[in-house]
């Protein structure tokens, strides 16, 4: 699980408004039980990219020339609602995006936002609006992580706030696992103590189910 | 000492370190892994050159890809084959006990937890799978995870968490005859909002629900995540606890009085405070159903579907529009009436025993409606057992459903199982979005009564008048 770190991301950021966006609609379930992770790309948002007829949907956002590869999402809020799916980040970042800005995520996506080098920041819904009405031609903004600021096109900055503890593990791509192992001998002592403590909670290795 | 909620005593006691800004190293107490999410995670452990940290607190079922037809096995449906072939690989050599399909155990795996009391009050649960929260219906704090967690968990034991801000949703009141818990979380959502939840985790409580039968709970929790909680909860009481005696996996004989003496100390203090609190009037609920796109949109059965020029501002006006439009409904007509083609009753929502008992309750004695096919997917093998020894399965077989092998079936649509395109389905399941049942199939989403009186009248059907 090495991971790209995240620094410094500048480009386009289309706008899509539509509150409640899941992560079915991001990937369909039946592309992760036949394509590899760095497969998904084609498929992201297949119901809202493609018509009937498989052929691309123009008036779709992310199929305008300005918006194909932007790495910045600007979205309605609780977006990635739904299912635990990582698979929908991979296929986000099988289009090029790198930052999703929304006034809220679904907490699951969220979490695997950071497991994988993406980064969702979470901003008012006028400000995320504001960032849509000045890129709506294509216009760049920046995503700056080590300054926590974001450069609208016009150059005007604005803060946004991260988690202290994400935002270490992105600009370094640390591993969590590699981390935790540290602690290892703590949680084996900790084990040790709540088999006494909560003996109901360690399940014998004889129980039969027939 | 401070009063503390059910969550937060949960917490507390898995906190292995603290490792500051509200964040912690947990213990996970139990691990459940499915056919589509556990074998990238097993071979995630193994390809670093890891072990499982303690493969006795993993379990595994498969239910996602498998397909649902009587007399099935494990490569019917053939892209489920390969996930179910690694699953079974991949827990034998990792040492994790795996409930196999045809065997006593197997099921939708948020049915199996606690059916097999794998799952207790008071304990961490994950799985990669967002309705891990069902499980909170016992009393323990359950979680989805993605697969990058998963991989974390079997390789640590542990997952590095922030802790969530707390809700408390009480339900006053008792809910009315023919209102189940599906009716009352789809109107909770209805009301709160599909994203009320997010960053929370939400304990369900009050006179509606400390009335509430476990199965009913189990279905509650279940629906949290649609509210966008990634926890939802009930505080374990002498149901839970009759409920869970005697189950396998349960401690047995006077260890499980030790633990049920323990578990008494787990509901919410009184003085306790949450940072959102919602009251919801139960006793004013009445039988509800999805008119659109998102759980939120869900409106009693005698309710009419919104008009998108009554909406509060211009994203709202084209969001339900387009769910309109999806759905292949005109603004401001009644739901009560329209024809449906597909019927499911299934998944972990709405899968277990009192669910085909209710499900039963109503086709007895009837018949599907022509042109509408009916299916009904018993959550797990001991539910299909048990459902048969009463002899349910030939009250629905009478009445024309399909009677099928456990599995996640048409709910998730990753098993050859899907409605087709523009037809109309009213499921028990717990998603409604675009393309979730397969692509273009448009879903209602309803209680197990609800959806057999739809199957019996052909349109969607006020129970009252069926």
């Amino acid at each position: 699980m090495s991971m790209q770190p995240f620094t410094i991301v500048t480009g386009a950021a289309p706008h899509l408004s539509r509150a409640n966006i899941d992560t079915d609609v991001i990937i369909r379930i039946e592309r992760l039980t036949s394509l590899a992770r760095d497969e998904l790309g084609p498929y992201a948002m297949e119901a809202l990219r493609y018509r009937e007829d498989g052929s691309e949907d123009p008036d779709f956002i992310l199929n305008q020339p300005a918006f194909r590869g932007a790495p910045v999402l600007l979205a309605g809020d609780n977006f990635g609602c739904g299912s635990s799916r990582e698979g929908a980040v991979w296929a986000l970042q099988g289009i090029g995006v790198r930052c999703v800005i929304a006034p809220s995520f679904g907490d699951i996506f969220y979490s695997n936002c950071f497991q994988n080098g993406v980064l969702p920041i979470r901003l008012p819904a006028a400000e995320v609006e504001a960032f849509a009405a000045a890129c709506a031609g294509g216009a760049a903004m920046t995503v700056d992580l080590t300054t926590r600021k974001l450069v609208a096109p016009d150059g005007t900055e604005s803060g946004f706030v991260v988690d202290p503890l994400r935002r270490e593990g992105l600009l370094h791509g640390l591993d969590d696992i590699g981390l935790t192992l540290k602690d290892d001998a703590l949680i084996r002592e900790w084990q040790q103590v709540d088999r006494i403590r909560r003996p109901w909670a360690w399940p014998s290795a004889t129980v039969t189910v027939d | 000492m401070t009063a503390r909620t059910l969550f937060d005593k949960l917490w507390d006691a898995h906190v292995i370190r603290d490792l500051g800004d509200g964040w912690a190293l947990l213990h996970i107490d139990r691990h459940l892994l499915h056919d589509l999410s556990g074998p990238p995670a097993l071979a995630e452990v193994t390809g670093r050159g890891m072990k499982l940290h303690d493969p006795e607190l993993v379990f595994a079922t498969p239910d996602h890809s498998m397909s649902t037809l009587p007399g099935r096995n494990g490569l019917t449906y053939a892209p489920g084959g390969k996930l179910w072939t690694a699953l079974r690989d991949r827990t034998r050599s990792a040492g994790v006990r795996l409930f196999d399909l045809g065997l006593p155990g197997q099921g939708i795996v948020h049915v199996m937890g606690p059916e097999l009391g794998i799952v207790l009050p008071g304990l961490t649960v994950i799985c990669g799978d967002s309705h891990t929260c069902t499980n909170g219906g016992l009393g323990a704090m359950a979680f989805g995870v993605g697969s990058s967690e998963s991989t974390h968990a079997l390789a640590t034991q542990t997952l590095r968490q922030q802790k969530p801000r707390q809700m408390r949703i009480r339900c006053e009141g008792t809910l009315r005859a023919g209102v189940t818990a599906k009716d009352l979380a789809l109107h909770i959502i209805g009301k709160l909002g599909a994203a009320a939840g997010v960053a929370h985790a939400v304990e369900f409580a009050g006179p509606a629900i400390e009335t509430m039968e476990v199965e009913g709970r189990l279905t509650l929790c279940n629906l949290s995540v649609e509210l966008g909680a990634r926890f939802g909860m009930v505080a374990p009481d002498q149901r839970t606890f009759d409920y869970l005696r005697g189950r396998p996996f349960a401690p047995q004989g006077e260890a499980f009085d030790a633990a049920v003496a323990q578990w008494h100390a787990l509901p919410t203090d009184a003085d306790a405070r949450f940072d959102r609190e919602e009251v919801i009037d139960a006793s004013a609920v009445r039988p509800t159903i999805t008119w659109g796109t998102s759980p939120e949109h869900a409106i009693a059965i005698d309710g009419r579907v919104p008009d998108p020029r009554d909406a509060a501002d211009e994203a709202q006006r084209g969001t339900l529009a387009a769910a309109l439009d999806y759905m292949g409904l005109q603004a401001g007509q009644a739901i009560a009436g329209t024809p449906v083609d597909w019927v499911f009753i299934g998944s972990c929502a709405n899968s277990r025993i009192t669910d085909l008992r209710a499900a039963a309750a109503v086709v007895r004695g009837k018949h599907v409606a022509a042109g509408v096919t009916a299916w009904v997917v018993p959550g797990s093998e001991n539910v299909k057992r048990a459902a048969e020894a009463e002899g349910l399965h030939e009250v629905f077989k009478a009445a024309g459903f399909a009677w099928r092998e456990p599995g996640c079936s048409m709910c998730v649509a990753a098993n050859g199982e899907q409605v087709p395109p523009q037809q109309r389905s009213v499921s028990t399941s717990n998603r409604n979005f675009v393309g979730r049942q397969g692509p273009g199939a448009r879903t209602h989403l309803a209680s197990p009564a609800m959806a057999a009186a739809a199957a019996i009248a052909g349109v969607i059907t006020d129970l009252a008048e069926a």
